[in-house]
């Protein structure tokens, strides 16, 4: 059986590759698409924690489930306001959206 | 493990608060599409009314007049209804009946008069009123999610104004970037301890320093990103960027609004997640957690940046917003003296009365700063304060009691509020924190004090104009802080039941 720690790499992996994503990428859509990432990292590793920790207790995988059904609606609204935001300037570098600086 | 529990288990009687307002806030969506666009003061009102009878619902077991349901628990352990769930249910409260109050006419102002806000208001609320009753991490995520997707889309509720929309896109993308933190730190905890509810954790933690097991390392990596989640939702430093870009692109009827509720959140969560959970944390064998030092040091950091770089600000809302990171500063070291076992009940006390205190005065600032905006966003430099005294007597008055307030001037609630989080602070013995605070504390006189001296010994043409909502959500405010000033006991009577501790 493939262990414990591979599954935690693998989803520490992924949440870098979206925190990197969000960091680095200019395009709004591409950071919102990194932020998913980032939360599905975190549901591999409440899965395996559940498979390899408490099998029995089923909190870990129905924890999972609230969090893909609520980046959904984060997902929802980010889209809208990336839309909204697009109809004013035609753009959705996020470099362009920059009239609030201090 | 077990079956399906039935209805009678839940406990659902103990919830009535908040089970009473989410059927409240679905119902006024449907109801709010029968009612005309002239006459949204319908919606208005019947949000009023509903969180007036919330707050009576939230009231009565804090006087000790009844008591809600079998016990403290509901939802098997998922919702905690005790003394600390009453207070931050009526501190949100009353912050979103002032909320309602200040945004009706500036809609109207705005052109912006639409039922949405005040659904999306109510939403936001009983996201609050769960994060602050939650007795597990699951209920804090969706909680801080509840709270948090309604206060995007009121950010933006300008549009097409460009500076509404972009702090909408700028606190949408930073809110869930923090909110990928914090669920990963609670996935962490969850892999450490392997349960979510805080009493399991409790319990596991204890365990967990007794056999000193390597999954203290796991658990202390998920509590720091939990720290960085919730750091980013209170406007702590170093997590404090998109605040000022929020508060003053957004429409100041949500920033009064969101200024308080986001922080009553955030500062519950912390408070029940550290200083209920993993208070029992002690690396060291002592009776200090050991997220206690990076607490500290995040609020000293928090205090310093924001009332130094808020001394350079000319806008209003920028400044009230570096005023807001320093206050959640403030709060930190109610927080971090929650790590001292012996002290977390007393910390937890001083938290939600500085909260308390801290809701009447800043709503009511940004209140004023709605009286003098015009209709165009503009007008909320700090010469718009200019002349307020002669034009407006008692908005000026009011608005110096504010700022007497956040200052901590002795006789307004800003002063009580933080008398009991700097006590704490000392009886937990973080006193370099508490002398940082104090020392802070006497820059931002600096600033604050500057605004009154505009208000009254600078002329200048003022066009604050006040209509009746706004006026007397503003007297409510200014009687509030003077209220809490002057007679503390109202807040710590309001407070004293207030005790965390799981265990013995």
């Amino acid at each position: 059986m493939v262990p414990l720690w591979m599954y935690l790499v693998v989803a520490a992996a992924l949440f870098s590759t979206g925190l990197f994503g969000v960091l680095a990428r200019r395009n709004a859509i591409a950071i919102l698409m990194s932020i998913e990432l980032m939360l599905n990292a975190v549901n591999i590793n409440l899965v395996a924690f559940w498979r390899y920790n408490t099998p029995l207790d089923l909190s870990g995988q129905a924890f999972a489930v609230f969090v893909f059904v609520v980046a959904a609606a984060e997902v929802a609204v980010g889209l809208a306001l990336i839309i909204s935001i697009y109809r004013k300037r035609q753009s959705v570098i996020a470099e362009d959206v920059n009239m609030l600086k201090w | 493990m077990s079956g399906v529990p039935s209805l009678s288990d839940l406990n659902l009687a103990a919830t009535l608060p908040v089970s009473f307002l989410a059927l409240y806030a679905c119902l006024l969506m449907i109801v709010d599409l029968f009612v005309p666009r002239t006459r949204k003061h319908i919606t208005a009102g019947l949000t009023m009314l509903g969180l007036g009878i919330a707050l009576v619902l939230a009231l009565l077991p804090l006087a000790g007049a009844a008591r809600f349901g079998d016990g403290e628990r509901a939802f098997g352990g998922m919702y905690i209804a005790d003394s600390f769930s009453d207070g931050v249910n009526v501190i949100v409260l009353i912050t979103a009946l002032l909320g309602v109050m200040v945004a009706y006419n500036y809609l109207d102002r705005i052109q912006r008069q639409r039922g949405e806000y005040y659904s999306l208001l109510l939403f936001t609320t009983l996201g609050v009123m769960m994060m602050g009753a939650a007795g597990d991490l699951v209920v804090v995520f969706v909680a801080l999610e509840l709270l948090s997707i309604p206060l995007y889309i009121l950010s933006g509720f300008r549009r097409p104004q460009e500076a509404s929309e972009e702090s909408a896109l700028k606190y949408f993308i930073l809110g869930a970037f923090a909110s990928g933190f914090l669920v990963y730190g609670i996935a962490l905890i969850y892999g450490a301890t392997g349960v979510t509810d805080f009493e399991g954790i409790w319990a596991a933690v204890e365990e967990i320093v007794a056999e000193d097991a390597s999954s203290k390392y796991l658990l202390l990596v998920g509590a720091g990103l939990l720290l960085v989640g919730l750091g980013f939702k209170v406007a702590a430093v170093p997590f404090h960027m998109w605040t000022p870009d929020v508060y003053q692109g957004a429409p100041t009827s949500v920033v009064a609004y969101m200024s308080v509720a986001a922080k009553v959140g955030g500062f519950a969560a912390l408070v029940r997640v550290l200083g209920s959970g993993m208070v029992n944390f002690a690396l060291d064998g002592g009776l200090v957690a050991a997220w206690q030092d990076t607490v500290w040091l995040i609020a000293a950091l928090t205090m310093i940046l924001g009332n130094f770089v808020a001394i350079v600000q000319s806008d209003l809302k920028r400044l009230l917003a570096y005023s807001s990171i320093a206050h959640a500063g403030y709060m930190l070291i109610g927080v971090a003296a929650a790590g001292s076992a012996p002290v977390a009940d007393e910390a937890a006390r001083a938290v939600i009365m500085y909260l308390m205190a801290y809701a009447f005065t800043n709503v009511g600032a940004f209140a004023v700063v709605i009286a003098v905006e015009r209709d165009d966003a503009s007008n909320t430099g700090l010469e718009s304060m200019r002349g307020l005294a002669v034009k407006q007597p008692l908005l000026a008055a009011s608005m110096a009691i504010f700022m007497f307030s956040l200052t901590g001037i002795p006789l307004t609630a800003g002063f009580i509020g933080k008398w009991f989080v700097f006590k704490a602070a000392i009886a937990a013995d973080l006193i370099p924190v508490a002398v940082v605070g104090v020392l802070t504390s006497l820059i931002s006189a600096f600033y604050y004090l500057r605004i009154v001296w505009y208000m009254y010994f600078e002329s200048g043409e003022s066009e604050a104009h006040v209509p009746v909502p706004l006026a007397w959500a503003i007297s409510i405010a200014a009687v509030g802080t003077l209220l809490l000033g002057i007679f503390p006991y109202l807040l710590s009577d309001m407070t004293h039941k207030i005790t965390l501790a799981f265990g013995p």
